[in-house]
């Protein structure tokens, strides 16, 4: 079949996105955020998250039709997030997603917006294909998962997910305790130049022998957290003056060694040498420059989606549902949930 | 026709006609399953009525009072049905639809209607009301002010002359008494109800105070 265009509508978390796809080929991808509404609770409030998408739906997806030039009767097919994510989110985005596939009396696709991030990968306009199998390293406010993807539509397995904090909620509180503002990646980034990373050695969550037995690609922050905490404490309480810049640094390569360590060491045990980055996090330089000399190091093959293709958006759901009716999916048809919990393994509801 | 979407409480849709009346109407009390149910529901009215789809003029959404999770599906579903079919949408509060139905029944068996209270389970252990005088001149539920978020045990304080009214405590919205009530809004010329979703809660949230000493 000609490459079909697909609607994508995403509101797992606080952007609300509409992405539109012809294929392979991005045509929109409208991104509203409430990301200031959240700014001083220092971190996503799901009922004010839910609010927004409310508001912003229908005007994203008037300015996604308008940017990608078509009209909703062109539309070949609609897909959706049915999780996992925030409920109440969520929720907006199915509801009205099913009420416009009934409108337009076209098929629905319900895609999981982790393997969504996944799918992100193929809009890139180098063109070059996305090569399988893949591990994919997700790193955002809301999720911090590997994956094993061995197809796209088919097969995809969870290799560990965060136990405690999504990496971004660490830079969120981090920051927090450093006295600067949501959200804490870019604040933290900022605060880092100059800073000496090796100068304060943070703990690595679940790296230790007995942990690898258990959680070999398991993440957790919490402990880091804390940690950072305690040090800085410490020195308030000693009258010294806290060093921001080194302490930035030092967590920020904390966090970026224990997800390129245990994602390089997925690679190479399940010999994928490629690996995949996506979610929000991705926009930290220094995870990105420490995953590019890690891969370099191993032999992996590095893939970064672009940018705004990293953040949470709806050309990557787009994306998906298109690669899963080029696959012969059928629809996910009307009766699905919104999943809050969704596992990869349900690429399609 | 009209298409009418309320998700305030269970979940209701239905296909009504000024001259025709109520022609299709599918409704669940389920209280958790209303983005679930609700494209089945706005499908499965279209089919019934034998209409298609460019034959609604206007999409009615429900706009409550009603818990938050729940009543934002209808009204999404609402704003994005009108969208893809190219239609207007207009905003009813949820209540009004309930008073209309009860005011109707007790019309029908007294020949007169006298003031009354709609109660809606807000959870949380409270309650949505709004009061009604009666019927207007067109015969439209005349509400008093806006609906209001109580605890069951301080009704009786906040709603003024709580005495006199006949209360009535509903689980259910009737998607149909929501279309037909717009219907007779659009022939006897009112005015709909605003954008904005009568959440009538604000967010949980705190504002977070200084960070914890961990040590
Ligand atoms: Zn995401």
């Amino acid at each position: 079949m000609s490459a079909p265009l697909v609607l994508g509508i995403e509101t797992s978390c606080d952007e609300t996105g509409i992405g539109i796809v012809r294929g392979t080929t991005l045509l929109a991808n409208v991104i509203a955020s409430s990301m200031e509404e959240h700014a001083r609770y220092g971190g996503v409030v799901p009922e004010i998250a839910a609010r927004a998408h409310l508001e912003a739906l229908t005007p994203a997806i008037e300015s996604a039709l308008a940017e990608a030039r078509v009209t909703l009767a062109d539309l070949d097919a609609i897909a959706v997030t049915s999780g996992p994510g925030l409920a109440g989110a969520l929720m907006v985005g199915v509801g009205a997603a099913k009420a416009l596939a009934v409108a337009l009396d076209r098929p629905l696709y319900a895609v999981n917006h982790l393997v969504g991030h996944v799918g992100a990968d193929v809009l890139r306009d180098d063109g070059t294909a996305i090569e399988l199998p893949t591990v994919a390293l997700l790193v955002s406010g809301g999720h911090t998962s590997l994956l094993l993807v061995r197809d796209l539509v088919s097969d995809v397995e969870l290799l560990g997910e965060t136990i405690d904090d999504a990496a971004g909620e660490a830079f969120d509180k981090v920051a927090r305790l450093l006295g600067l503002p949501y959200p804490g990646g870019p604040e933290i980034d900022r605060a880092a130049v100059g800073g000496d990373a090796s100068s304060i050695r943070f703990p690595r969550g679940l790296s230790r022998a007995k942990d690898l037995a258990e959680h070999r690609y398991d993440f957790s922050f919490s402990g880091l957290k804390t940690a950072v905490a305690r040090w800085v404490e410490q020195k308030r309480d000693a009258g010294e003056e806290v060093p921001l810049a080194d302490v930035a640094a030092g967590f920020r390569e904390a966090v970026a060694d224990v997800l390129l360590t245990k994602a390089v060491a997925a690679c190479t045990d399940l010999g994928v040498p490629r690996l995949l980055l996506g979610g929000g996090v991705v926009a930290n330089a220094r995870i990105r420059q420490l995953a590019a000399e890690r891969c370099a190091a191993a032999g992996v093959a590095l893939r970064i989606p672009p940018l705004s293709l990293c953040t949470d958006n709806g050309a990557m759901i787009a994306a998906l549902g298109a690669q899963l009716i080029l696959a012969g999916h059928a629809p996910s048809g009307l009766g699905f949930a919104a999943d809050s919990t969704l596992p990869v393994t349900s690429i399609q509801a | 026709m009209l298409l009418a979407i309320d998700t305030s409480a269970g979940t209701t849709v239905a296909v009504v006609d000024r001259d025709r009346g109520i022609i299709a109407e599918r409704s669940s009390a389920d209280t958790r399953a209303h983005s679930e149910v609700i494209g089945d529901f706005i499908a499965g009215c279209l089919a019934d009525s034998g209409v298609p789809t460019t034959a609604i003029s206007c999409v009615v959404a429900g706009m409550g009072p009603g818990p938050f999770t729940g009543l934002r599906v209808g009204i999404a579903a609402a704003q994005a049905f009108a969208l893809g079919a190219g239609v207007p949408v207009v905003r009813v509060v949820s209540h009004d639809a309930i008073a209309a139905d009860l005011f109707a029944a007790e019309l029908a068996a007294t020949g007169s209607t006298g003031p009354l209270l709609v109660v809606t389970d807000a959870r949380r252990r409270e309650v949505y009301w709004s009061a009604y005088r009666g019927l207007d001149d067109a015969g439209l539920p005349a509400r008093d002010g806006e609906p209001g978020l109580a605890r069951p045990a301080e009704l009786a304080e906040v709603v003024p002359g709580f005495d006199g009214y006949r209360r009535v405590d509903a689980t259910e919205v009737s998607g149909g008494a929501l279309g037909m009530l717009a219907e007779r809004m659009f022939a006897s010329g009112r005015e709909f109800a605003s954008a904005t979703p009568l959440y009538l809660r604000s967010p949980d949230v705190t504002v977070p105070g200084a960070p914890k000493r961990v040590s």
